[in-house]
């Protein structure tokens, strides 16, 4: 059978990376196994290098054949949904922290006193929670200042196809995002609360802690395409790469709003 | 651009087996990994369960003793009965409806060239291999009691999976960590390819119902698995790291787990059941020489069971103390499910009617699935009554009912739909003459093994214990006689597949089920060549007036 491609999907050759990823991902969570019981980080750190160049590696090809033209419309339209879907699942990630914050803030567990229970109070008692208008409130005008950057570049780039200006707009975006993460680990440090042995640091370090970790991915995405811009790569029609990193920017921005009106200001 | 693309594709040759089958981006290569892989973690799955009826054949306990030969080993049947459950759910059927027969047969019943996300795609093949060797290890690996596994059963409720001393327990978290990631990016390539891939003029209401089933099915995978993956990652700290999620001693809930495990496990049955759903539909009209009966309800009737699978959760844990209110909810909204399965129930015995049935080994099959899965069904309706549960919760009630939906329906939309496909996949047949025995073997002994634990449950017999008192014995020894059966029919099915891809007689027509077997992949050669619909499917090849 003559191998004539007669439609405008993507056929991909054989590729190295899902399996390198994947053995990467294996050798990454063993180490993690043996490094919680103190047998030493030094597995997991190489399998998390592994897994970072198949990243690496792995976009590179994927920058490759945009810049080859292989992603005509209806691939772009594919990319597309794939992103959203992507941020749908982060969605329901997410859902599972709130899910726990708000069961321990509307229903907290009751202290046991002799054959009695006595109702819970939220904060647990002792907890002396963060000012939501000090920092946090500054943390989330950073973060959405950032998100106007970005939607600055958005415009630059869909309206105009300028390149040049859209760059600079993201070294603002990104800037405000490293600002971001660098003012939540200040806040970490002053916390009056621990991480481990009670339920309000629990739901407040993983909450906040998984958004600050999915800042730091979309502050790395946003810098990518930075460079990408600078590099001249996208057009007018064509900028599917930065269209995703803005969607997810914008994710993390709405989750930090929930954030900060649920756990910072009602949950405080 | 295009001339790039179609030079690479003309000189490219036939890849070597590494490149094919290692680096694949290819979506019938990855259908056929998945379905190997799953096929041999299935028999591992199978084999535990050899050892555990083996052991509850007669009361006492004869084989898993410890190493004096004499004291019980409770801890053994924990870690079989957890990795049964554990490779079942996660590694064994998902990953050959979805990943096998989804990979290789939606995007040929659409018409789509291959997945939209093909790289992606050998991506979640290889991180479900990633999972199952974690999980694989982490029966072998030590864990509580000082022995090898852990055993706290397959959905690993806090405490008990929070305190399970060793490395097991956090190696068995990030196998369904990996195995969950696998699924989601798996689910995103599915909606994708599915919305974005089909023919020139597949129109949504004229889609093939197996195609439908895997979209339901991948936005059940997309929405439910990230809590999971949450739940799970709260007990990873408060195993390692000393948060108290599920600690009272800490503020936290244990029950709250269960919410969370099971707003993830309820949509799990249905991610394993509705694929099913799917093969089952073109078994019937098939064999039956007709067009589907209700194709618009069928295909409605299976985003209902989605959406409904959402919001019925809490029926898996009626005694943890919720109010009557809450009770009476749950126990509703389940019942609102046996609707829309009903309708599919129906539909099925309605394409039936009249019609010139051939019964061909996937039909025996797929009859077989109509059967067990509307008793299965049935005690699932008895069980959603929460008063009703008080009395069958962990009783091997609740075991016979959710074997005769999943064990006894998904394993035998399994089979249907290998039978059915096998020819297409491989270009030679099986003899019907050993189909229909596996059928037959498998049906006699599935029922054999599991009609009689609903004796038992109501009996008041517990599940997830090694030993029962002499009351049970009759029953018992009953049911591991079938299970046997079924152990010995599984590898006769193994005979049949090895042989079949070997020796089976070379099946050289397109569609050689005839002409009502009528989408897309029936007008491919057998085995279809490496790249499929190079030049877009015609709407006169596929739209016959009756569509699926």
């Amino acid at each position: 059978m003559a191998h004539q491609k007669n439609h405008p999907y993507q056929i991909l050759p054989p590729s190295p990376w899902p399996l390198l990823g994947a053995f990467g991902a294996f050798v990454m969570l063993y180490g993690a196994v043996l490094f919680f019981h103190d047998r030493g980080p030094w597995i997991m750190t190489v399998g998390l290098l592994l897994v970072l160049y198949t990243m690496y590696g792995w976009w590179s090809d994927v920058i490759r054949e945009a810049m080859a033209g292989e992603h005509t419309p209806v691939v772009r339209i594919g990319l597309r949904y794939g992103v959203i879907l992507f941020i749908t699942s982060e969605v329901m990630f997410f859902v599972a922290w709130f899910w726990s914050f708000f069961k321990h803030a509307l229903y907290p567990m009751g202290e046991i006193v002799g054959f009695s229970v006595e109702p819970g109070v939220w904060p647990p008692a002792g907890i002396e929670t963060f000012d939501p208008w000090h920092l946090p409130l500054i943390n989330t005008l950073i973060l959405l200042a950032s998100g106007c950057f970005a939607t600055w570049a958005h415009h630059a780039i869909a309206h105009d196809g300028d390149n040049r200006t859209m760059g600079n707009a993201l070294v603002g975006a990104v800037l405000l995002g490293i600002l971001f993460t660098i003012t939540q680990a200040y806040e970490y440090s002053h916390a009056s609360f621990g991480f481990a042995g009670n339920i309000y640091g629990a739901n407040f370090f993983m909450a906040t802690g998984f958004h600050g970790f999915h800042v730091i991915v979309g502050t790395i995405f946003l810098a990518v395409c930075m460079f990408r811009a600078f590099a001249g790569h996208f057009t007018k029609e064509a900028h599917v790469g930065y269209e995703a990193a803005a969607w997810y920017w914008h994710f993390v921005d709405v989750v930090w709003l929930f954030l900060f009106a649920v756990v910072y200001i009602w949950g405080g | 651009m295009a001339d790039a693309a179609v030079h690479a594709h003309d000189e490219h040759p036939r890849p070597g087996f590494f490149t094919r089958w290692f680096l694949s981006t290819n979506h019938k290569d990855i259908g056929i990994l998945y379905l190997i892989t799953s096929a041999v973690l299935g028999l591992i799955s199978v084999a535990f369960t050899m050892y555990m009826r083996l052991e509850l054949m007669e009361p006492g306990v004869q084989y898993m003793l410890m190493e004096d030969g004499v004291t019980p080993n409770g801890h053994l049947w924990n870690v079989m009965i957890t990795a049964h459950g554990i490779l079942m759910m996660f590694f064994v059927v998902i990953p050959a409806l979805f990943g096998g027969f989804g990979n290789y047969f939606m995007p040929l019943m659409i018409g789509a060239p291959d997945m939209a996300f093909p790289r992606m795609n050998n991506l979640s093949y290889w991180m479900y291999v990633a999972g199952s060797a974690l999980a694989v290890l982490s029966v072998v690996s030590p864990g509580g009691n000082d022995q090898l596994g852990s055993g706290v059963g397959w959905v690993l409720y806090a405490p008990l999976s929070t305190l399970e001393g060793g490395y097991s327990m956090d190696l068995a978290i990030f196998a369904v960590h990996v195995s969950g990631a696998s699924s989601i990016l798996g689910a995103i390539n599915m909606i994708t390819t599915f919305l974005n891939m089909r023919a020139p003029g597949m129109t949504l209401h004229k889609t093939p119902l197996f195609a439908w089933s895997i979209f339901v099915t991948a936005w059940l995978i997309l929405l439910s698995l990230p809590v999971l993956a949450g739940a799970i990652t709260m007990l990873l700290t408060d195993r390692n790291f000393g948060t108290t999620f599920f600690d009272p001693s800490g503020g936290g809930d244990p029950i709250l787990y269960q919410h969370l495990l099971w707003f993830f496990g309820h949509p799990e049955v249905y991610m394993i059941i509705v694929p099913g759903f799917g093969i089952i539909s073109h078994v019937i009209s098939t064999f039956s020489k007709k067009p589907i009966f209700g194709y618009l309800a069928m295909v409605y009737a299976m985003v209902a069971i989605g959406v409904l699978g959402f919001v019925v959760w809490a029926h898996h844990m009626y005694t943890v103390g919720m109010s009557h209110t809450q009770q009476a909810y749950f126990m509703l909204a389940t019942m609102v499910i046996a609707v829309p399965t009903g309708i599919k129930i129906f539909s099925w015995i309605a394409t039936m009617w009249g019609g010139s049935i051939s019964f061909k080994t996937p039909m025996l099959f797929a009859m077989g699935f109509l059967f067990l899965f509307t008793v299965g069904g049935v005690t699932g309706v008895v069980l959603s009554q929460a008063g009703v549960d008080r009395y069958y919760h962990d009783t091997y009630y609740v075991v016979a009912h959710f074997h005769y939906v999943m064990s006894l329906g998904a394993v035998f939309c399994i089979f249907a739909g290998i039978y059915y496909w096998i020819g297409k996949m491989s270009g030679r047949q099986y003899p019907e003459w050993a189909g229909k025995l596996h059928f037959w073997l498998m049906f006699i002994g599935a029922n054999l093994t599991f009609f009689p634990q609903h004796f038992l449950g109501r009996d008041g017999m517990p599940r997830r214990y090694i030993d029962y008192p002499e009351a049970f014995a009759k029953w018992n020894e009953v049911s591991s006689y079938g299970a046997f059966l079924s152990g010995l029919s599984f590898v006769f099915f193994f005979g049949i597949v090895i042989y079949t891809v070997f020796y089976g007689k070379r099946v050289t027509e397109k569609a050689y089920w005839g002409e009502h077997a009528d989408t897309l992949e029936w007008t491919l050669p057998n085995p279809p060549p490496e790249h499929t619909f190079e030049t877009l499917p015609t709407p006169d090849m596929w739209d016959k007036q009756h569509a699926h």
